[in-house]
Parts: C-alpha cells; structure tokens; sequence
C-alpha cells in the first residue's frame, strides 16, 4: 500500500510538472541558457553592489510562491486594465460629448415625441449653428436579438452637427443623395460583415410600414469611423424622410434635437430661448447640455462606475491579503539571515529598502505584465466583431494602474519591512 | 600579541528583564583583550559567555559601564554607528555558519564588502584573496548546499576576514564540526592570528578548541577566571 502512495506520488509530482511546463519551462531555458553564456554571472556582478542582486535572489528562492503571487498580482491588474478600459468606454460617451452641443427633448422625458415644426424654429434662435432631428428607430437585424442602435436622422444637418462621424465627401454625398441609404459605424459593419454597397434589411421592433410589413431595405453608403478612438461606432443613421414617408403612424413628429450653438458660452442662453419658446405648449421641451443628457442616460442602466470600482476594489483586496502573507511569510522564514546581515553591519534602513524592493518588484512584475495583457484582451475584444464600445486603454488608466502596483507594492511590503527594520539581532540569531 | 589594549571593559553592567523578574548577567565585568590575542571563553551554559560576545561584538549594549574599542568608546554609539563600527572593525564567525544559502561561497564572501566603497574589481580580487587564504578557491561558484560543514565554516572565516577586521568573534565555530575538521578551523584561526595579527575571541565548550588559544577565561556566573595555558 505504502509502495503504491509513493508510485501515485512521484506520478502526481511528474504530472504536476509536465501539466505547468508551459508555464516555468521558458524561465528555466532562459535562466540555464544565461547561465551558460555567463549572462547571470555579469548580472549579478553589475547589480551585487547596489543589493539588487540580493533582493533578486531572495524572491526567486521559492520559484513556485514566486510564480503564484505574481500570477496573483498579473490576474488582478488584468482585472483592472480590462474593467476599467470598460469604465472609460462607457464614460467616454459622456467624456466625448461636444462642449457646444445640446439636445432639446420633450419636457415629459425623452421618449415622447416632438412636432418637427421645431426644427426651424429652433433654427432661427441666436446662438443656433446647426440643429438635426432624430427619431429612434428601434431597429434590429434578421433577428430581434440583433439589435442595431439605428436613428432615423435629417441627412443634410447630421454631419455637420456631429462631425466626430468620419465619411469621405464623396460617400456623404452619395448618402444624402439616397434616400434609402444609410451610414453604418464601423464596430457594427464589422459585426454583421457590412460593407459599402450592399443591401441590407433593417427592421424596427416599434414601427412598421404602411402595408405591414416591420422590415425596411437600404443601401450601405458610407461605414463611418469615430473622430476619437473612443467615438462609438455602433450606430446606424438612415433618412428621417423616407422613414416618415412609409412608416404607418407617428408621421411628423421626430424624438429629439441635437443643437449646436457658435459660442459654448452662449449655451445658457440658447437653453433659456429654446424652451421659453415652447413654454405652455402641448409639447413642452427640456434642452440640455448633450455631456448631461448622456450621463443622465447612463445613469438610468446603473451606476456602472460603481459597479465595475466594486469588482476592482473586490479583487485588490484578495490580492492585498494574497501577496501581504506571502510577503510577511517569506521575511519570517529569513528572520535568522536578516540577523545575520544586521550582524555584519548592514544598516537596519538598507534592510528596510530591500524587504521593500522585494514586493515592489513582484507588484511591478505581476502588475506590468498583467496591464501588458488587458492590452492583448482589449485588444482581442475589439477585434472581433461585437456591440460593445471601443476598448481603450488610455494613458489615464495607465498612470492609475502603475499608482496602483506602487501602492499595492508598498502597503504589501510595508509590514515584513518595518518587521525587518525593528528586527533585534540578538532575537533573529536566537531563532536560527 | 602587542601591549596596546584592544578591546577595554570598564565595570560593565548588564541586565535583562523578564517578566517581573530581573536578571543580571554582568554586575562588574573589568576586562581587557590586548591587540593579537587569542582569547578562548569557556564556561558552563547561563554563565554569560554568549551575552559577553554579543556586548564585544556590539549586538548588544551594556545596562552599565563602558565599553572602550581602540580608544574610542563604544557603548555609547546610536544603532547606526554601531553597525558601520561593526562592519569596520569585527568580523563574526557563527557555530552555524550563518551562510546565505541562496548565494554562492563567493557571493556569500562579499556581502561585508557591500558596506564599502570598493569597486566591483577591487571586491573580486578580495574574494579571490579571502578564498585562496581558506583553501576554497575552487569553490567559489559552489552554493552553500552544495558544501560539507567545514566547507562551509571555511566561507564563513573567509566572509569574516574580507574587511580586514581588527577583531574576530567565533561563537563556537566548531561546535558542528568533527574533530579532524574542527582542528583545520582551528589551526586556520591560528594562523590568522600569528601570521595576520588578528584578534581573535572564541567562545567554545570544547577544552581542544580552546588549547589553540593563547589564553582562555573561564566564566562563571557572568565572572571568570584568568588561566593561562602556556604556564
């Protein structure tokens, strides 16, 4: 029986190495090679001096505790790098909206209609540069579940008051020209496997055509590309004209207006004229800023900010407790060699920096290779064609990502080193 | 061995608290070691041999008297004094080697030399020096594991004497040893002190180990005895 164990055991312990070679394999190659091209040897004469070599050596004593706190450290800032590209997305349609822009919707709330008389109304107020008028189309492709974010829009102002949407002068042209011709954004293209000139069935889950049937056709004119590389490319814009023409009811009457003022200081001023305009009417407006009317929206979804900072600061706390005991075990085992080396006469500070480095260097290790792939994850989640916004992992989320490894280096290895620093060196010898 | 005094204890005190109770080791320590000695400190366990080592090494501080080094006091010097004055003046050798078991006999050797100014090539050659003088110069790439006791108690001599220390202290450095292995240590702390002029101050149990020493104090009850072997 006990023969058996030990067989079962040495299986265990091959099986265990040659499932997790992918993992150590590569580090062992590069460590024997450097080892044999005398590599390692000139590395630790360049760095024995300044005591980096030691702090390199004593975190690579226990390979494995060293892999599994910085595989630790890696998941959590793939966490953080992925999460938070998600939380700039989001917030990037509040972040990108145009400072001189604002959005005139029915005072009740914003899914009741307006009349489109409106429109050059609101035109003539001072202040105004431009005004286009969008109705929700409620649309979705071949299957209800496909949902496109698709607007019914007035072709000749759209571009003009949303000029983060890119297209050649050639295709608006060709668009506005078209009356069943549409612009589709790029992330959305890129979904279905659209492409300009084909002939594409929309159909809306609210309106339908006068003879019953629920599915539009149009002509793909442009695929447009975001003036940021935040700016949502999910949106599909077609002729607000030929949609009022052949749906069946709510004729002549649009959703909202997307204002542009000349001045953003003449903003307030646009407001007040907009909806005094309209004040005791049966269709009373509301005009905001569009940076307000956006983060008003999003807030309707939840607050998606405290949603994904709650899973964040979820899985920095595990890693905190994770890397902290792995930090503060691995200085007690060494108690003895720290006596040792106040001993000799290295100062108690100098001890202090190197349990410090030491967990620094793992944060740094784990949480630069962990930033480095929520680069390759966003960058996968945006290459394949899906209705989320584009992922970016900007300089911002970069710089807090690296506060953070500094941060989680330092509180992780605060407590072994001020251990380290109080350490009496009779006590340490005593334990050894 | 010269007439100029080392090492001077005046009087010295020294005291523990434990629990409610306190205990004095040290009520009135007068002790001189002159310059190229080779003291043995021998003395049945509670008599205060190690608590002696650790005040001459300056791990410890005395609760009173004072402790002079060269002429200069040292009792009186803040923990960072104490441990650059440790690092410029004593070297330690332990029962139990005390090695770095995740660098190698070399790397092991150069640790005190990081407390210096000297370069990457000046401390090479040191190393070099310091392991030829113990015999291991073939051994300087060997990780402590890979080493017997007396390799690895050779490193540890080696590793003391690297900065040129006035002083050596050996706590029992042969204590884990055989006895043909413990005479080469020893014969090899000899030869530093006759033909390098160290100090050395070893606390031993073994009567064998301290018949290399010129002179040996028995402790007792944190006082000892004056013998001298050679009469």
């Amino acid at each position: 029986m006990r023969k058996l164990f030990s067989v079962l055991g040495k299986i265990y312990r091959y099986l265990w190495l040659i499932i997790t070679s992918p993992v150590w394999l590569p580090f062992w190659c590069i460590g024997w090679l450097s080892e044999k091209i005398g590599l390692s040897n000139w590395i630790a004469d360049a760095t024995m001096g300044s005591g980096a070599y030691l702090v390199y050596k004593n975190l690579t004593r226990k390979p494995l505790r060293l892999f599994l706190t910085v595989f630790a450290t890696f998941i959590a800032f793939l966490i953080f790098g992925t999460i938070t590209a998600f939380q700039v997305a989001f917030d990037s349609g509040v972040e990108l909206s145009a400072d001189d822009r604002l959005v005139t919707v029915n005072k009740i709330n914003f899914t009741q209609p307006l009349p489109i008389s409106y429109v050059n109304k609101v035109k003539a107020v001072e202040g105004v540069s431009g005004v286009v008028h969008m109705n929700w189309f409620g649309g979705y492709y071949q299957d209800p579940r496909q949902q496109v974010l698709t607007f019914a829009v007035d072709q000749e102002a759209m571009l003009d008051v949303y000029d983060e949407i890119i297209i050649t002068e050639e295709e608006a042209s060709s668009w506005k020209q078209n009356r069943q011709g549409i612009i589709v954004g790029k992330s959305i293209a890129d979904t279905h496997g659209w492409k300009v000139g084909d002939r594409i069935p929309l159909s809306s889950n609210i309106f339908s055509q006068r003879d019953g049937n629920s599915t539009w056709e149009f002509d793909v004119e442009a695929v447009y590309t975001g003036a940021d590389a935040q700016t949502d490319t999910n949106g599909v814009y077609i002729h607000y004209k030929y949609f009022n023409e052949t749906q069946s009811f709510g004729g002549d009457y649009i959703g909202w207006m997307g204002v542009r003022t000349t001045d953003t200081n003449l903003n307030e001023q646009v407001i007040k004229a907009i909806d005094d305009m309209f004040i005791n009417s049966p269709f009373e407006t509301e005009t905001v800023p569009e940076k307000a009317f956006n983060k008003a929206f999003l807030e309707q979804i939840g607050d998606i900010g405290l949603i994904l900072g709650s899973v964040v600061v979820a899985a920095f706390f595990i890693i905190l407790v994770i890397v902290g005991n792995s930090m503060v075990l691995s200085v007690r085992e060494r108690t003895g060699e720290i006596g040792v080396m106040k001993t000799l006469g290295f100062k108690s500070m100098r001890i202090f920096r190197m349990v410090l480095g030491e967990s620094l260097l793992v944060a740094l290790v784990g949480g630069g290779l962990g930033i480095l792939a929520s680069y390759g994850v966003t960058g996968m989640i945006n290459s394949v064609p899906n209705p989320l916004p584009t992922l970016v992992l900007n300089s911002n989320v970069i710089t807090t990502a690296f506060a953070y490894v500094a941060a989680l280096g330092l509180i992780t290895g605060i407590i072994p080193a001020v251990s380290a620093l109080r350490l009496n060196i009779i006590t340490a010898l005593t334990r050894t | 061995m010269t007439n100029r005094t080392l090492y001077d204890l005046r009087a010295v005190e020294k005291s523990f608290v434990k629990g409610k109770e306190r205990i004095t080791v040290f009520s009135d320590l007068n002790m001189s070691i002159a310059e190229g000695d080779f003291l043995a400190i021998m003395g049945p366990s509670g008599s205060g041999k190690t608590t002696l080592l650790n005040l001459l090494g300056g791990v410890d501080q005395p609760t009173g008297g004072e402790v002079w080094f060269d002429d200069a006091r040292v009792d009186t010097l803040s923990e960072n004094e104490l441990a650059q004055w440790r690092a410029n003046n004593i070297g330690f050798i332990f029962q139990f080697y005390n090695l770095m078991p995740m660098l190698n006999a070399a790397r092991n050797v150069e640790l005190p030399l990081l407390l210096t100014n000297l370069s990457k090539k000046q401390r090479k050659q040191s190393v070099d020096t310091a392991l030829e003088l113990v015999g291991l110069a073939d051994r300087a790439k060997h990780m402590p594991s890979e080493m017997s006791g007396g390799q690895q108690q050779r490193v540890a001599v080696a590793r003391a004497i690297i900065s040129d220390p006035k002083l050596l202290l050996c706590d029992e450095p042969t204590g884990d040893l055989d006895r043909k292995t413990a005479d080469e240590i020893l014969e090899m702390l000899q030869l530093l002190n006759r033909e390098f002029g160290k100090t050395i101050v070893m606390v031993t149990h073994d009567p064998e180990a301290a018949k290399y020493a010129k002179r040996t104090l028995h402790l007792d009850k944190g006082e000892f005895v004056e013998k001298d072997l050679a009469s």
